[in-house]
């Protein structure tokens, strides 16, 4: 079934929805009476949610024994960067009026948006080389390491929730061990096949 | 037959808006010697609110913005949660505030009574948030100085501790692991702040009883400080000589001092205080104005201090 070219539309509209209800409010007047902490709080609720199902689709096609669902992983990846750039535009014009040199200072200063600025900056090469052209002129291995810093944007963004909550962390905690189980899982898997291929040839350089 | 028991049902539901309202307006008329007889219910008119020159005549926000963002952690840590979970909140005719420690007269208040220590006021004041936003509330009750004077502070007196009710069968959010940080919500100020007459003992706003999630039945206000240090739902004041602990402080000593002072030059240290947004805005671009603009009256009581190292 999820080979169904239908799925992938499925997925799609379910991915546009919380978008397409941000839209809404904002077309109503509806934005709370804090919009900019409205819309922050929930594109950066939407991109990690995203991302912790991007991550997770390598440990469940394996575990769930589902392979058709790369299909969905590009576009998970995707998703997350939308929602990581209205995230961060959302700041950068409501909370710092576009004001390039006060940008700057936060992200050296403050170590919670430090952190956010590394998970989407290191999504950003991972957006612009994630078409099939891209994947040929790189080679499947060149291209394969560098999509792994989507385990760095991860981490990053697991630690920017956390340090800037106030005070109830269990939502950080909860995206942290989701985090952690989809690397966990890869780590596992990898050390597992070393193991096993060692007698039997040369491991390629990877992790 | 069934008969199905409509559940949840409430006066609001049966009786016609014009009747309630008309219920209100006879409530307003009747005169305040007969109402300061009898318990006032949340969101019931103040009678003979006194106007205040403590007040701004900046634009106010709206009741319904006032009463549905709320930062009481005893009903959620979302600012949409305490005006859904503190609805039923009871304050009861038998809500109390103990005022005690080192004072000559230590005594428990009764609502009623504290409705009739002093002519309520109205008090339009600069609400700012710590987490950088603000907003205009005509709060209504007296200052807290009148309180305290009635009870006669003695010389060993040099703080004031405040205690909010807690009570897990009504706050069943009201915990650790839920909120992050501890209970009963606990709060302090110098002496000489808390006699200063901008410090209000509030009851009402919007010219009516203090709301549930707005820290009914009565709050503190403090608009030089950060919103936090206007602790809710007082129960206790204790006079006492070092300075007490305070709920933010204790949690997270690093971002929240005892004094929190609203400075714009003192950064909170995940975000900058030099501008601030004034709700509903989207934009943070209203500048933070030091002590909250009431510097005039309140920057004497720090002469000398070092606000960067006291913040």
């Amino acid at each position: 079934m999820l080979r169904q070219k239908w799925t992938k539309v499925v997925v799609f509209l379910i991915c546009l929805a919380p978008a397409a209800w941000l839209a809404r409010n904002a077309w109503m007047g509806d934005l709370t009476v804090n919009p900019l902490e409205y819309i922050t709080h929930f594109t950066g609720d939407w991109a990690i949610r995203i991302l912790c199902a991007t991550l997770a689709i390598t440990p469940l096609r394996k575990l769930l024994r589902q392979p058709d669902l790369i299909r969905f992983r590009r576009m998970f990846g995707l998703f997350t960067f939308f929602y990581a750039s209205m995230h961060f535009l959302t700041w950068l014009w409501l909370d710092k009026l576009f004001d390039l040199s006060e940008m700057l200072k936060d992200v050296a200063k403050r170590p919670f948006i430090t952190a956010g600025m590394t998970a989407l900056l290191a999504m950003l090469p991972l957006a612009i080389t994630s078409t099939k052209g891209w994947i040929r002129r790189m080679g499947g291995k060149r291209w394969q390491r560098l999509h792994r810093l989507v385990y760095l944007s991860g981490i990053a963004a697991v630690v920017h929730y956390y340090w800037l909550v106030k005070s109830d962390i269990r939502l950080p905690l909860l995206y942290g061990a989701i985090v952690a189980l989809a690397l966990g899982y890869r780590l596992a898997a990898n050390l597992v096949a070393r193991a096993g291929m060692i007698p039997a040839k040369k491991p390629a350089a990877s992790f | 037959m069934l008969i199905k028991k409509a559940e949840g049902l409430r006066y609001s539901d049966i009786t016609p808006k014009s009747v309630y309202l008309n219920r209100r307006k006879f409530l307003a008329s009747v005169p305040a010697a007969f109402l300061a007889g009898r318990q006032l219910l949340a969101g019931e008119k103040l009678p003979n609110l006194v106007k205040s020159p403590l007040s701004t005549d900046e634009k106010q926000n709206t009741y319904e913005q006032v009463s549905h963002y709320n930062n009481f952690y005893e009903f959620g840590t979302r600012k949409d949660q305490p005006a859904e979970y503190a609805k039923n909140f009871k304050t009861g005719p038998e809500w109390m505030v103990s005022v005690e420690g080192y004072v000559d007269k230590p005594r428990k208040f009764s609502m009623e009574q504290l409705l009739k220590l002093a002519p309520i006021e109205e008090r339009i004041y600069r609400h700012r948030c710590v987490e950088a936003w603000s907003i205009v509330v005509p709060w209504a009750g007296y200052s807290l100085s009148t309180l305290l004077k009635a009870v006669g502070p003695t010389s060993k007196a040099k703080f004031v501790a405040f205690e909010s009710y807690w009570d897990l069968r009504q706050m069943p959010l009201a915990t650790p692991d839920r909120a992050g940080i501890q209970f009963p919500y606990v709060e302090g100020l110098r002496l000489d702040e808390a006699m200063h007459p901008l410090a209000l003992l509030c009851v009402g706003m919007y010219g009516e009883t203090l709301p549930p999630q707005d820290g009914a039945p009565v709050r503190l206000v403090v608009p030089w400080k950060y919103g936090f240090k206007s602790i809710k739902s007082l129960v206790k004041i204790k006079l006492v000589g070092s300075e007490p602990p305070t709920t933010w402080n204790m949690s997270n000593a690093h971002e929240y001092g005892f004094y929190s002072n609203v400075n714009p030059n003192v950064d909170h240290p995940r975000w900058s205080q030099a501008k601030e947004q004034r709700l509903p805005s989207p934009f943070k671009n209203h500048p933070t104005q030091m002590f909250n603009g009431y510097g005039d009256q309140v920057a004497s009581l720090y002469a000398g201090m070092d606000l960067k190292k006291n913040y």
